[in-house]
């Protein structure tokens, strides 16, 4: 009978004719999935801080990962900058991982190839590091009128400005110790 | 940034966007701060709702001009105007702030007898060169101090005049942004004039330069109703001075002009003899449009700067590291101790292999001699002198002016790889780009070795953006990148790794750079991710005993420091990540000192000493900030001070003193040769002292100022696949204008391929008036084609009284068109590319492209499919004589291309 | 067996109580929290200070995962609508933020009036004449332009002098449920999945709802929707989830002006009144709030609005009434049917779970 009782209550219209909710409007009209409801930011594993990649205005963001995946990015409310709001760019920024368009493995197009071709990441770096060396050499000078300029003009490289300062450093870092000098960044655009 | 560089000394936001909100005015020019900084205009609204005036001044009535008190539509291009107009009422109505413009600025200063002015030339400075379209800047010079022959007494300052004299003539444009920290140098102190009477005085030279930009004169040049200027003057005005201040707010609208560095000086000049630099409230803030902008210039990739805007070694002047340190040798301010920073910079890079016996290094630094900025390099593409590209979160062939001759530049590279999260549009112009239909291109021309590499997030690694003001702040990682994906460090870093295995046994000379720098970083995981923080450390930079630096003052030139950065050092004081700082803004006043760490040395309001007088006190109860306390004998106040702490308000230099030490107590612009904010900039910009109105290169009116019609020193990238409309051709009859929405981003990679944002904004349009929809038959929500000399776009047509025709005083009528640019054929939400439409011609200052204003004509109706395209662009070309756009395969020569592998012809 | 109650005022035949229309000063008490509950809570959107960025739309899609928007009704493909800036169109079971765009355009007879406070250099109404182009008519260009010409009858700008001739407008609104307090959609629901939360708010429940539909007339609003390819109904839940945890909904929290405010009603009434008091004293005359008056026809709502004009203007029904208000006359003739159904619904399943 108590388990007949337990089941009955689980049943709106029993709680609704018996409780104190006679329009079976609100606490009689309860699911199972209502009462176990919970925000998945509290079930996150871990909130991680993080910086909004879009404009400068540099709005910090709360970044909840549950079981190593993103499952929220929301502003940080601390952030004396943008006091946890975040404009539809910044609200959308989890769909910068999660977008079914991301590509995530090398893709590789042989000259004059009509299609892309997979290629293991080591390889690329390898092959990536052949033609550096080769377009080096071939572009370098090491006077230009008369003047020594140490460079080679074989290797140019364009950034976007969503480039983090440590990796704008080591790119700077290394294009200089290789002579490359047509070194240029969105800042320019 | 030489425009905000050569008025104040450091090309950064002067002023920070939560201090917007003390201002009593807001002036939002050049910038569309609601829809393309929608976070930050918090602030702005902060100030409305404490009774704030807000004027937009922009072409569009826009999401800003809808919460604007005023919204001042203006002809696209004539900022210049404008501004000159409100300097000069503010001069002739006596509105300026006398005492801060006395002691702050070089208003005082006496030009040198050469100088001859545009008003004597019709448009022109003394000292240019027509055949090569550029100026020689020696007539624009201060008169010195001291005749010249005294300064033999000085063997520094001899040593130095030598080493300047002997110097081959170089382009100043290619070092200008070397005054992003530290204003361009002069060879010595002004003669002065304290009264500013004397007619050579600048504050007498900005009188008379400015006198014919009238109210009348604005008014027919932009195309606006006098009162609209009057009240912008008023409320600007009534809102400066010793209680009050207002702030400027610009962006890309001014710095994407053939004249973009003027505009900035022109508000410069203005925001200074209002008295509103370095005070809260005021200022000048430059928003970046990116996450990193500000970052990715301090720690430049880019061709003519090193770290800290340190220029690029120029083979002409720089041959030892004496001769790149000359004009910092006895100089004033902060930028005499460029040795230190420079010399810190090379350990940093070299470490042990840098000492004083091989200049630290210094010949191993490739050497300058030219333009080599993106744009020239994407010609010098087409012409096959660039074997390999890397494109690193760029995608140039939609977020470039001219997309069809960036694909052409990429269709003639050996070898290019794509560093990205999505598969853009300039990874895949070999297989879908728009001259696959038209025939220019096809895979089976096309050699290119493509490698498209996946990258990382901006949760998926630890790193640092600088945002607008300045502001360093430490994302840490929250997830590893999936599959192949990876940080653009590791890239870096391991392909670093692998050059110097593959020459690790080479003894040739050009391979020691490589081999000797320094390149070794913890790595972390199964990925051997390189260690971020560890990189950080080494941008700020270690002392002799290998402890962090807290401040570049520390930094040496004997090599007993080094520092990647010295304008980042103290980013890591007292061995902690200063930019991880995260005590919440709600237990910190406004300026929030402990959020982050911005440069220089944390201060997050530049020049702010001159928040208060010369004698140290705050001009005012209300706006006081920064001020000097006699009893502690330092610098106080709510941030920290940019200026030396314990520097006496009243001190004076000593005869010979350099560096820091030769700057007053009441010299509040420190990275200035001479201390002084600058009225008139004698050196640093390469397209005139003072600025001018000039039209645009394609406009439809002619320059009612002067004969001269567009910039002299404009600079132009010729060929086939850069035609450029002729101004004010009945062909091209219309202005077009380029933006951004607030529901993507830029080229769009970061938004057509988010389901979110795809359908707010579902699809390339261009917005005009009815006015214009009635003349050209455009029908609302139906196709209309653009054509310009370079290409022809289809875009949907938004008809709306936001967009709004300009009518001149002589009755001619400028219809204006405004095309936001995030479209391609690649993602969820797709269109035409706005950028094919437009040319590419560039600031002469700063490289930078004028795609804010162009000439395009519009017609209703989808464009021509394939090979008719081009005989439509074509027939344009022919109708405006202009010459023929016509190229052979891949967009080289015809004639060569007629003889190259898999020609057609 | 516990007593069957006879307190339902559906089945007494009159609503004394105010249950079904009228004002109710504790909603979560009338639907059953009893014991000690939460302040009833809602939103305060003013759209005066509204920039049209469309945080919220994106905030609360991407919290609550909803689909891409297939609801504007004339094509389920992405497309640009047309109406000013807004493609998102309306409210629906994929988007429950919408934000409205408004142009509205007004010549200014010259010469210029002279500056003061926003509001106070208001001109006579009525569009002026413009100078048509050259071809085609002017009237036909504006015909098909995004201008709202039937709002220049009554043009009170709070902001948006343009030039000094002309007055432009852009009116941004950001919808979303009203969370009525008299809420049609929970009173039709014959399921029980829409229900009344403890902090006031109108929710349905995923689990349990059918699709039967007859919530979707039932919204004077026309807010709550059906998803095509699932059947069921959807409209915003005030972020149910994140309330239960504390947390501010998505929408609010993003929004970058605070256009929309969200907190306990009561205060966010009073924070509407001094918003509004502030707006008058400033000449902006048609400001005016929508969905604060406890006595309209959904004995208030739950999501209040600052509006700048007339509601029409922003698509919104400028007098709605709750569909149930006449349902007490007809259940009373309905009672005895229905407790019959009942009845014999509930012999039904207990005999089939005693088997």
């Amino acid at each position: 009978m108590t388990r007949v009782k337990t089941w009955l209550e689980s049943w709106p219209v029993y709680r609704q004719l018996t409780g104190s909710d006679p329009l079976g409007r609100g606490t009689a009209a309860r699911s199972k999935a209502t009462e176990a409801v919970v925000s998945r930011t509290a079930t996150a594993d871990r909130v991680v801080k993080s910086v909004c990649p879009y404009c400068a205005v540099g709005c910090a963001q709360n970044v909840y990962v549950k079981d190593e995946q993103i499952v929220q990015i929301e502003g940080d409310p601390d952030s004396p900058i943008n006091r946890g709001r975040l404009c539809p760019k910044g609200s959308a920024s989890k769909q910068l991982v999660t977008s079914p368009s991301r590509t995530t493995t090398v893709k590789y197009r042989r000259p004059f190839g009509t299609e892309w071709e997979d290629l293991e990441l080591d390889t690329a770096m390898e092959m990536i590091a052949d033609r550096v060396l080769e377009a080096r050499r071939k572009g370098w000078q090491d006077e230009d009128a008369g003047y020594r300029v140490n460079r080679t003009m074989g290797i140019a490289s364009l950034g976007g400005a969503t480039l983090d300062n440590e990796e704008n450093y080591l790119m700077k870092k290394l294009y200089s110790a290789l002579g490359a000098i047509q070194i240029e960044n969105q800042a320019r655009i | 940034m030489p425009g905000l560089g050569a008025s104040f000394g450091r090309g950064g936001a002067t002023n920070f966007l939560e201090d917007l909100s003390n201002a009593d005015c807001i002036v939002i020019e050049g910038s569309n701060m609601a829809e393309c900084h929608p976070v930050g205009f918090q602030w702005v609204m902060e100030a409305k709702a404490r009774g704030a005036k807000i004027i937009h001044i922009d072409p569009r009535f826009t999401r800003t001009s809808a919460v604007a008190d005023l919204h001042v539509p203006l002809r696209i291009g004539t900022d210049i105007a404008f501004l000159g107009g409100l300097i000069r009422y503010v001069l002739d109505n006596d509105l300026y702030f006398r005492d801060y413009v006395v002691a702050y600025t070089n208003a005082a200063a006496l030009v040198g007898e050469d100088f001859v002015d545009v008003e004597d030339l019709d448009g022109l400075f003394s000292g240019y060169d027509a055949e090569n379209r550029m100026y020689d800047e020696d007539s624009w010079a201060y008169e010195p101090a001291n005749p010249p022959e005294s300064s033999a007494d000085d063997p520094a300052e001899a040593a130095e005049q030598e080493q300047l004299d002997d110097a081959p003539a170089v382009r100043e444009s290619d070092q200008a942004q070397a005054a992003g920290s530290g204003g361009p140098p002069i060879p010595s102190k002004p003669k002065r004039d304290e009264t500013l009477q004397h007619p050579r005085s600048v504050f007498q030279v900005l009188k008379r330069h400015f006198a014919r930009y009238t109210p009348e004169m604005v008014s027919e040049v932009c195309g606006i109703e006098p009162a609209v200027f009057e009240q912008v003057a008023k409320w600007v005005t009534s809102n400066s001075g010793r209680e009050r201040t207002t702030a400027w707010v610009y962006s890309v609208g001014w710095t994407q002009h053939s004249v973009g560095a003027q505009y900035i000086r022109t508000a410069s000049i203005l925001q200074t003899l209002l008295g509103n630099i370095g005070r809260p409230g005021g200022g000048i803030l430059a928003l970046r449009g990116h996450a990193s902008i500000q970052g990715s210039t301090d720690v430049p990739t880019l061709f003519n700067l090193l770290p800290g805007y340190l220029p690029m070694p120029h083979a002409m002047q720089h041959s030892t590291l004496d001769e790149y340190c000359a004009d910092a040798a006895g100089k004033a301010g902060f930028w005499g101790n460029k040795r230190d920073y420079m010399v810190s910079l090379l350990k940093a890079w070299f470490g042990d292999a840098a000492q004083p016996e091989n200049d630290f290094g210094f010949d191993w630094l490739p050497k300058i001699n030219g333009d080599h900025s993106s744009y020239r390099t994407i010609a010098d593409m087409i012409e096959g002198k660039v074997s390999g590209y890397f494109l690193v979160g760029e995608n140039p062939t939609v977020g470039h002016p001219n997309g069809r001759m960036n694909r052409f530049g990429l269709a003639n590279l050996d070898w290019l790889v794509v560093r990205d999260l999505q598969m853009i549009e300039s990874a895949t112009f070999w297989k879908e780009g728009p001259e696959l239909e038209t025939g220019e291109m096809s895979p089976d021309t096309i050699g290119t070795e493509v490698f498209f590499m996946p990258a990382a997030t901006h949760v998926e690694k630890d790193g640092t953006f600088t945002q607008t003001q300045r502001l360093l702040q430490w994302r840490h990682k929250a997830v590893e990148p999936p599959n192949d994906a990876r940080s653009d460090l590791w890239f870096f870093f391991h392909l670093g790794r692998i050059l110097r295995e593959r020459l690790k046994d080479s003894t040739d000379p050009r391979d020691q750079a490589l081999l000797r720098m320094t390149w070794d970083y913890p790595l972390h995981g199964e990925t051997r991710d390189p260690d971020a923080d560890a990189v950080l450390r080494e941008i700020n930079g270690t002392g002799p005993d290998g402890q962090p630096l807290s401040s570049y003052m520390q930094m040496k030139d004997d090599g007993s420091t080094s520092g990647g950065c010295w304008i980042y050092t103290g980013v890591y004081a007292d061995g902690v990540n200063q930019a991880a700082r995260r005590k919440p803004g709600s237990e910190q006043g406004t300026v929030a000192s402990e959020w982050g760490w911005a440069w220089p040395l944390n201060r997050r309001m530049l020049y702010n000493r001159a928040s208060a007088d010369p004698d140290g006190k705050p001009w005012s109860e209300r706006k006081k900030y920064v001020w000097w306390d006699e009893a502690a004998g330092e610098w106080t106040g709510v941030d920290v001070p940019d200026f030396e702490k314990n520097k006496r308000p009243d001190y004076v230099p000593p005869e010979g003193a350099r560096a820091q030490d030769a700057l007053a107590g009441d010299d509040p612009f420190v990275m200035q040769g001479d201390g002084k904010a600058w009225l008139y900039a004698p050196a640093g910009l390469v397209d005139g002292p003072l600025p001018t109105h000039y039209e645009p290169v394609e406009s439809v009116v002619e320059n009612a100022f002067y004969g001269t019609q567009a910039s002299p020193t404009v600079e132009r990238i010729d060929g086939p696949w850069n035609r450029e409309n002729p101004s004010r051709s009945e062909v091209f009859p219309f202005q077009v204008t380029t933006y951004r929405l607030t529901e993507h981003h830029t080229a769009g990679a970061m938004s057509r391929t988010l389901p979110y944002l795809s359908e707010l904004q579902p699809e390339f349009f261009v917005e005009v008036s009815p006015e214009l929809a009635a003349l050209r038959g455009l029908t609302h929500n139906d196709y209309a084609t653009l054509v310009s000399a370079r290409s022809a776009i289809e875009a949907k047509v938004l008809v709306t009284e936001r967009v709004r025709p300009i009518k001149l005083r002589d009755g001619r009528v400028v219809h204006q068109i405004g095309m936001p640019y995030h479209w391609s054929y690649g993602g969820l939400s797709t269109g035409d590319s706005a950028n094919d439409l437009l040319g590419i011609a560039l600031d002469a200052n700063t490289h930078i492209q004028e795609d804010k204003v162009s000439t395009a004509d519009i017609v209703p109706g989808r464009r021509p499919r394939g090979p008719e395209l081009l005989e439509f662009v074509e027939a344009y070309r022919r109708r405006a004589g202009v010459a023929s756009g016509r190229v052979g395969v891949n967009g080289r020569d015809p004639v060569e291309a007629s003889a190259g592998e898999g020609s057609t012809q | 067996m516990t007593s069957i109650s006879s307190a339902s005022p559906g089945l007494a035949g009159n609503d004394p109580s105010n249950r079904l229309f009228g004002p109710l000063p504790d909603v979560s008490a009338d639907a059953g929290y009893v014991e000690e509950h939460p302040a009833r809570v809602g939103f305060f959107t003013d759209t005066s200070v509204c920039i049209g960025c469309k945080a919220c739309e994106v905030a609360c899609k991407e919290w609550n995962t909803l689909p891409m928007d297939d609801s504007h009704g004339v094509r389920d493909a992405m497309g640009m609508s047309g109406m000013s800036y807004d493609n998102t169109g309306m409210l629906g079971a994929n988007s429950w933020r919408h934000v409205a765009f408004v142009e509205q355009t007004r010549t200014v007879d010259l010469p210029m009036p002279t500056f003061g406070r926003p509001g106070d250099d208001r001109q006579g109404s009525g569009p002026s004449p413009m100078t048509p182009g050259d071809g085609v008519s002017l009237a036909d260009a504006q015909q098909s332009s995004v201008l709202n010409a039937e709002a220049l009858s009554e043009f009170d700008p709070q902001t948006g002098q343009s030039g000094a001739d002309k007055q432009i407008r852009w009116l941004m609104s950001s919808d979303v449920c009203k969370h009525c307090t008299h809420a049609g959609c929970l009173d039709v629901c014959p399921t029980g999945a829409l229900f009344r939360t403890e902090f006031g708010t109108v929710v349905v429940q995923g689990d349990i709802c059918n699709g039967c539909g007859y919530c979707v007339p039932a919204c004077p609003y026309g807010v709550i929707d059906q998803r095509k390819d699932d059947g069921r109904v959807f409209k915003c839940t005030m972020c149910y989830d994140r309330l239960t945890d504390g947390l501010q909904p998505a929408c609010a929290t993003a929004c970058p002006t605070q256009s929309i405010q969200f907190g306990d009603l009561d205060e966010l009434q009073a924070r509407a009144d001094a918003r509004l008091a502030t707006l008058k004293g400033q000449g902006v005359e048609t400001a005016r709030l929508y969905g604060r008056d406890e006595n309209d026809g959904v004995g208030g709502a739950g999501a209040f609005f600052l509006l700048l004009d007339e509601p029409e203007v922003y698509g919104l029904p400028p007098d709605p009434v709750v569909t149930t208000r006449d349902v007490p006359a007809m259940w009373k003739a309905a009672a005895q049917g229905a407790a019959l159904i009942i009845g014999v619904a509930v012999s039904a399943v207990l005999g089939s779970r005693k088997r």
